[in-house]
């Protein structure tokens, strides 16, 4: 079986009744409203939503980038009020250290906690490994594709021991084939390293061929709308009637409520 | 114009029965001749300017006018050696011929005005002294221009330094540090745009030494475009870069040495080579004003005994020497910006 075990796993992030309000220049911006999200450890999840519903600034919260304006984020039990290694996050524009080489760029959260040199040669090595980029480890991100950009993302996040990997809109950069084909390495490395993942996509397919569990959200201001279990078995078939089948349903969610905000929006 | 180098030209050669089949054969055999061309046209030029120094007297006493001449005939030979074994001297061989459109335009040059000032004094002396006179100053009067080049580095190198460190810091921490940046700011904007040579008389006045003055200008002219562009490239670092360091664990110690710094050294560069041009204007100003040393001096030593020679002769081992330090500079920028290349050109 490709699958977890399916028994049931501790909680290891809870976000509670947490709001977020911007001070615009045209007064104040409502973001996130009482949102409440408990993540179990090793699961995967997906953030699902429209441009500005809020998920990408809900993944920045639990990063420690920006803190709520109510309610709270913790992990194991303790608050969340700033960016740590045990938040490994990818962004969809890579942020590649340039000046770094491959080797470099994964080998730079070990080295700043200041491990011995000989253990952040070998975690190096391990990751750049699982990412199959071992043939590069000389070369700088200005010398790479896309694909290889974000593997070593992911790599440089995985070298650093993290718990939680935060990953927003990470392959929307990419063209089809290779989305697709990291898709596959990221549940693979997902299935062999235990991680717990959190995941902001857009892409209804994307949420349902990755996640244990699609966070639907909505705009207006961002909270969340439902959840859906995937139960597919893995590695998953997109051209399935199971998998279509729930393709529709959160596509349904989807844009019910956002059909439902517009009505709205024009009764008032 | 010839848009092929040597080396493809040989890669080509490799190739030989391929490119004949294509029919390229042709195309290949136009080519090397047209390097024989150039560069037997080079060495008749180099030899026109020989024969030119020996051909009619000169209008006045030049003691090198032989030896030039006798040099010329041996650059001339030189060259086409070179052209006709360019193979057998590999490297060597190849450079002469890429060079070989250069030397076939300086041999001309140098005959055109050595018939010009000396044979025929269509242009008036002293103002434009022929070769052999240029020529003459290195051969006679060179420890005295060795010595004024060497006073130059040495208060070159000593004012750059300290101004590019100072800068460099300064840059650093007005762009890291917002208190520094209130205070340092309008000083900056107030004093930097001043041009050092401004200072020159209160800097002359105040500072115990006429060299220790200079270095200070020297350092000032550094100064200020190393601070300004460091700042802003410190500034201008994309914060997605700080936010993963942090989520990596790195501390606001290593937030500066590890991210800030190294994203802003394309920017330092630009402000160190802006620097360099600006230190060189002070270097020389500050010598013909105070300093009793260096090239600048000595230009203007030579102005005041109408030596022009002298003056054509220092003026050319400074070009040589600024254009020596960009190019180390370039080839440290090379060296640390590697993981530029092919990004940056220039």
């Amino acid at each position: 079986m490709l699958d977890r075990p399916t028994t049931i796993a501790p909680d290891i992030l809870e976000v509670s009744d947490v709001g977020k309000i911007y001070q615009a220049s045209n007064g104040p911006v409502e973001a996130l409203r009482s949102v409440n999200l408990t993540i179990r450890k090793g699961e995967f999840v997906c953030l699902l939503g429209a441009s500005g519903c809020g998920k990408s600034t809900l993944l920045r919260i639990v990063a420690g980038f920006e803190t709520a304006t109510m309610g709270s984020v913790t992990m194991y039990g303790f608050p969340v009020d700033k960016p740590g290694p045990d938040r490994g996050m990818v962004f969809q524009d890579y942020a590649l250290f340039p000046w770094l080489t491959v080797r470099d760029n994964i080998g730079f959260g070990p080295k700043h906690r200041r491990l011995a040199t000989k253990l952040v040669s070998e975690l190096t090595d391990k990751f750049m490994a699982m990412v199959g980029l071992t043939a590069f480890a000389d070369r700088y991100p200005h010398q790479l594709s896309g694909g290889m950009k974000q593997r070593v993302a992911i790599a440089r996040v995985l070298s650093n021991d993290t718990d939680v990997l935060l990953m927003d809109e990470p392959f929307g950069a990419l063209d089809a084939l290779t989305r697709s084909k990291l898709q596959e390495e990221l549940v693979e490395i997902w299935r062999t390293t235990g991680l717990t993942v959190i995941f902001v996509t857009h892409s209804v397919e994307e949420a349902v061929m990755l996640a244990d569990r699609v966070i639907v959200m909505s705009a207006g201001p961002g909270r969340i709308d439902c959840e859906i279990e995937v139960d597919l078995p893995r590695p998953r078939d997109v051209a399935s009637p199971e998998f279509n089948a729930l393709r529709r349903e959160v596509t349904q969610k989807l844009t019910s409520h956002i059909a439902g905000s517009r009505g709205k929006a024009a009764d008032s | 114009m010839p848009t092929y180098s040597a080396s493809e030209i040989s890669s080509l050669g490799g190739d030989r029965e391929t490119a004949l089949i294509a029919g390229d054969g042709g195309l290949q055999f136009v080519n090397k001749l047209r390097f024989s061309i150039t560069g037997i046209g080079a060495g008749l030029a180099w030899l026109a300017f020989g024969l030119s120094c020996l051909r009619w007297p000169d209008i006045g006493d030049w003691p090198r006018t032989e030896a030039v001449a006798y040099t010329a005939f041996a650059i001339a030979g030189g060259i086409a050696i070179a052209t006709t074994a360019q193979a057998a001297l590999g490297k060597f061989g190849d450079g002469v011929q890429r060079r070989a459109p250069w030397l076939f335009a300086l041999g001309v040059f140098l005959t055109l005005w050595e018939l010009a000032t000396a044979k025929f004094g269509w242009l008036p002396l002293p103002f434009f002294p022929p070769p052999q006179s240029i020529v003459e100053v290195y051969t006679d009067d060179l420890p005295k221009l060795l010595d004024s080049a060497f006073a130059s580095v040495k208060l070159q190198l000593g004012g750059y330094f300290i101004g590019a460190v100072v800068g460099f810091l300064t840059g650093v921490s007005i762009g890291w540090s917002r208190l520094a940046g209130y205070w340092v700011h309008p000083i900056l904007r107030f004093i930097g745009p001043l041009p050092a040579t401004a200072w020159l008389p209160i800097a002359f006045f105040t500072f115990p030494s006429a060299w220790s003055a200079s270095t200070f200008l020297i350092a000032l002219a550094t100064g200020f475009p190393v601070t300004v562009l460091t700042w802003s490239g410190v500034a201008s670092v994309s914060t997605a870069y700080y936010d993963v360091a942090r989520t990596l664990g790195a501390k606001p110690s290593f937030l500066v040495t590890k991210v800030a710094i190294p994203a802003a050294l394309p920017h330092v560069f630009v402000g160190l080579f802006m620097g360099l041009g600006a230190s060189f204007a002070v270097l020389v100003v500050a010598e013909m004003i105070g300093v009793k040393a260096g090239l600048g001096f000595y230009l203007q030593w030579a102005q005041g005994w109408a030596s022009y020679n002298n003056m054509y002769a220092a003026l050319i081992v400074m070009s040589l020497l600024c254009s020596g330090a960009i190019t180390l500079l370039f080839k440290v920028r090379d060296r640390l910006l590697v993981w530029q290349k092919g990004v940056v050109k220039w």
